[in-house]
């Protein structure tokens, strides 16, 4: 078994470099999410894999074999469109039968009327039939066989249209944003079904989203793209803790990552609005500290941040405060029993573990720390 | 809960309501009366009479006018060669105007060059393009014998010879209708979702006809349909040619149902008759509309 191999893909549309120099390894049976924000050549990437745009340059291999100049009937894919891409004019079964009769019948096999009068037309599609069934009933679909696409729910032409991917047993799965068009609990119930249909399948997966969440609970591992690039690939709990690039550590993550300006002397000790935070970083000059809103509580000592306002999510609470010298928003998640903790005047002081802190060069590149002392705090 | 308390009382609008309705209504109702619905009621029933031009009585003759259709050679033939144009100016200008639509939709330059010279016959003036035919297929002075001749052929008389009027009268409709039928294919084109090409790829569909037949063909099925209809109508309707290039000539080779009913009506004055063409013109023209709608319609939407 091989995976998705991606080597150094770069597509040009009109002067604009969506890709540069891309490059993306699925093992086989892994579920890959690309995620990034619109624009970013998530989705150029995923249809240079299909097929259906061709790259200026890079090379694709899938299943262990060249495909960067195949069409995309040659590749052995199967994909999902957002927009579901279903025939209208075909029923459910016919709709999934389409890849197999495609495969399994020549042209003369596929006339209507005709063909069935030919040998060895019947017997095929029997077969055809009874894997459409097979992919149908996995999905809940068969009551809808004869139904066409126009009188089913979005949810429904949603299964129609993974059936018709899982269908044919293809080499890999390509899905672009297949759930943007549900609403909200649909969509993290069908998360959960094409995470257990790529479990079942075992073929290898590469899931284009910009939503972080189902990039997070359904991939392996996660590809954080931007600007053409991918800036990370790791698994979704790295991604998260341990990210390499500040452009990474913001997009990931709700609320946003706290960011403060902060300056690394010669000695490599970083300072914040001029007050030391306990950390060595290897180099110098304007650095990034970054902070998740739950790495940090407040502290008795010191008045830093005022607080702006605080929001219950139930689980949860977020405050929002602003850091007193600097200016800048900050965000706070705490446990909704800490509330307490917050002093009656509204101002608050914040200290966060050394351990937790991420700091990321003028380049925002991330840079190692030293820790000085186990725990710092803002002033 | 007794079945009075259920039912809701009709809408009822005051009198003042029901005044305002019918005077806003009134213009476009005053005109379909005059224009059209009038005219067609006074056709109908001077099909049933033997009025002619400037007579001064008229009297009811019943079905007579239609028996002496089923008698008329002249209609008979007229009849036949009108269905013989729409045979071939209706599919070849609807597959034509499918095929060039296709080509131009698959070039990437001169989109709109292409575009307007094929619709450039449908703006201009039937008339005047008749005149310029007329010189095009002059079996010695025009440009196409011309060239035939270059081959060592012998072009036909192509206006004049009975052989051959009808097939060149049918060649000036598929020009006039082909761009007309381009124009709607390429609206229909732009209609369909890339995504179902970009699927149908990943499908399988390797070759362009099989994208054909599983996304184009199906989701044109309306657009088809309509410039189905709407050809055939428009080839039903074939007169300007006629009247300027053949009058129905040689030896009634190219007479057509709306130049018959011209001929009786304003060469012969017998009005009554010319009506009676008239209904059987407009019987095939609302079947092609009825077979749209009931029939057709059915089975090509899919939403």
């Amino acid at each position: 078994m091989h995976g998705i191999s991606v080597e150094g893909l770069s597509k040009d549309f009109g002067g604009t470099q969506v890709l540069r120099g891309v490059s993306l390894h699925v093992a086989a049976g892994e579920f890959v999410a690309l995620v990034g924000p619109s624009g970013c050549g998530k989705s150029t990437l995923l249809r240079c894999i299909a097929g259906i745009e061709q790259p200026d340059a890079g090379s694709i291999r899938i299943g262990g074999r060249e495909v960067t100049r195949l069409r995309p009937s040659g590749r052995d894919v199967a994909m999902v469109f957002q927009s579901y891409a279903l025939y209208p004019h075909l029923t459910v079964e016919e709709n999934i039968a389409v890849p197999l009769a495609m495969r399994r019948l020549n042209a003369a096999q596929r006339l209507p009327f005709l063909g069935t009068l030919l040998p060895g037309t019947r017997a095929a599609r029997d077969t055809i039939m009874r894997d459409v069934r097979q992919a149908a009933e996995s999905l809940g679909l068969g009551p809808m066989l004869s139904r066409r696409p126009g009188q089913l729910s979005g949810g429904q032409r949603q299964r129609v249209a993974l059936a018709r991917a899982i269908v044919r047993h293809p080499a890999a799965f390509l899905m672009d944003e297949p759930l943007s068009n549900l609403d909200a609990s649909l969509r993290v119930q069908t998360r959960r079904e094409i995470v257990a249909i790529h479990k079942a399948a075992g073929v290898s997966t590469v899931y284009v989203t910009h939503d972080q969440s189902e990039a997070l609970t359904m991939a392996d591992r996660v590809a954080v793209m931007q600007a053409g690039e991918i800036l990370q690939i790791a698994s979704p709990t790295e991604v998260y803790a341990d990210p390499q690039d500040l452009r990474v550590a913001t997009f990931i993550g709700s609320p946003r990552i706290n960011t403060l300006a902060a300056e690394a002397g010669a000695d490599g000790v970083l300072r914040v609005a001029g007050q030391a935070v306990g950390m060595r970083v290897a180099g110098s000059g304007a650095m990034t500290l970054a902070l998740r809103p739950e790495d940090m509580q407040p502290a008795v000592a010191g008045l830093s941040a005022a607080v702006e306002g605080v929001e219950f999510l139930g689980e949860s609470l977020l405050v929002h405060l602003r850091h007193a010298s600097l200016g800048t928003p900050l965000v706070l998640r705490l446990a909704p029993e800490d509330r307490d903790t917050l002093p009656p005047e509204g101002k608050v002081a914040l200290r966060f573990p050394i351990a937790r802190a991420l700091v990321f060069d003028g380049a925002g590149k991330r840079v190692a720390v030293h820790a000085l002392s186990p725990e710092a705090s803002l002033v | 809960m007794s079945e009075a308390a259920v039912a809701l009382p009709a809408p009822r609008l005051s009198a003042g309501e029901a005044l305002a309705g019918w005077m806003l209504t009134a213009p476009a109702a005053i005109a379909f009366v005059l224009m059209l619905l009038a005219p067609t009621l006074a056709t109908i029933a001077l099909a049933f009479t033997d009025y002619e031009l400037g007579a001064s009585a008229l009297s009811w003759i019943g079905l007579e006018n239609f028996a002496e259709l089923l008698q008329d050679r002249g209609f008979g033939i007229a009849l036949r060669n009108t269905i013989l144009y729409v045979a071939i100016v209706a599919p070849a200008s609807v597959l034509g105007g499918l095929a060039l639509a296709l080509l131009i939709e698959a070039g990437t330059r001169g989109r709109a060059l292409f575009r307007a010279v094929f619709f450039l016959p449908v703006v201009s003036l039937p008339v005047a393009m008749a005149a310029a035919w007329q010189y095009l297929l002059h079996p010695t002075i025009g440009p196409l014998n011309a060239a035939l001749r270059t081959f060592g052929i012998a072009g036909p008389n192509w206006l004049s010879s009975s052989d051959t009027v009808l097939i060149s009268l049918a060649a000036i409709g598929v020009w006039e209708n082909i761009g007309f039928n381009l124009v709607l294919f390429l609206a229909g084109l732009t209609a369909i979702p890339r995504e179902l090409y970009a699927a149908a790829e990943v499908d399988g569909a390797s070759r362009a006809w099989d994208r054909f037949r599983l996304v184009t063909w199906p989701l044109l099925g309306p657009t088809t349909l309509f410039v189905v209809t709407i050809t055939m109508t428009r080839a039903v309707r074939v007169f300007d040619s006629v009247a300027v290039l053949t009058q129905g000539g040689p030896n009634k080779a190219s007479e057509v149902l709306l130049y018959a009913m011209y001929e009786e009506g304003f060469t012969y004055f017998r009005l009554g008759y010319s009506a009676a063409i008239t209904l059987v013109f407009l019987a095939i023209v609302l079947a092609l509309v009825w077979l749209q709608t009931r029939v057709m319609e059915r089975r090509i939407h899919y939403v």
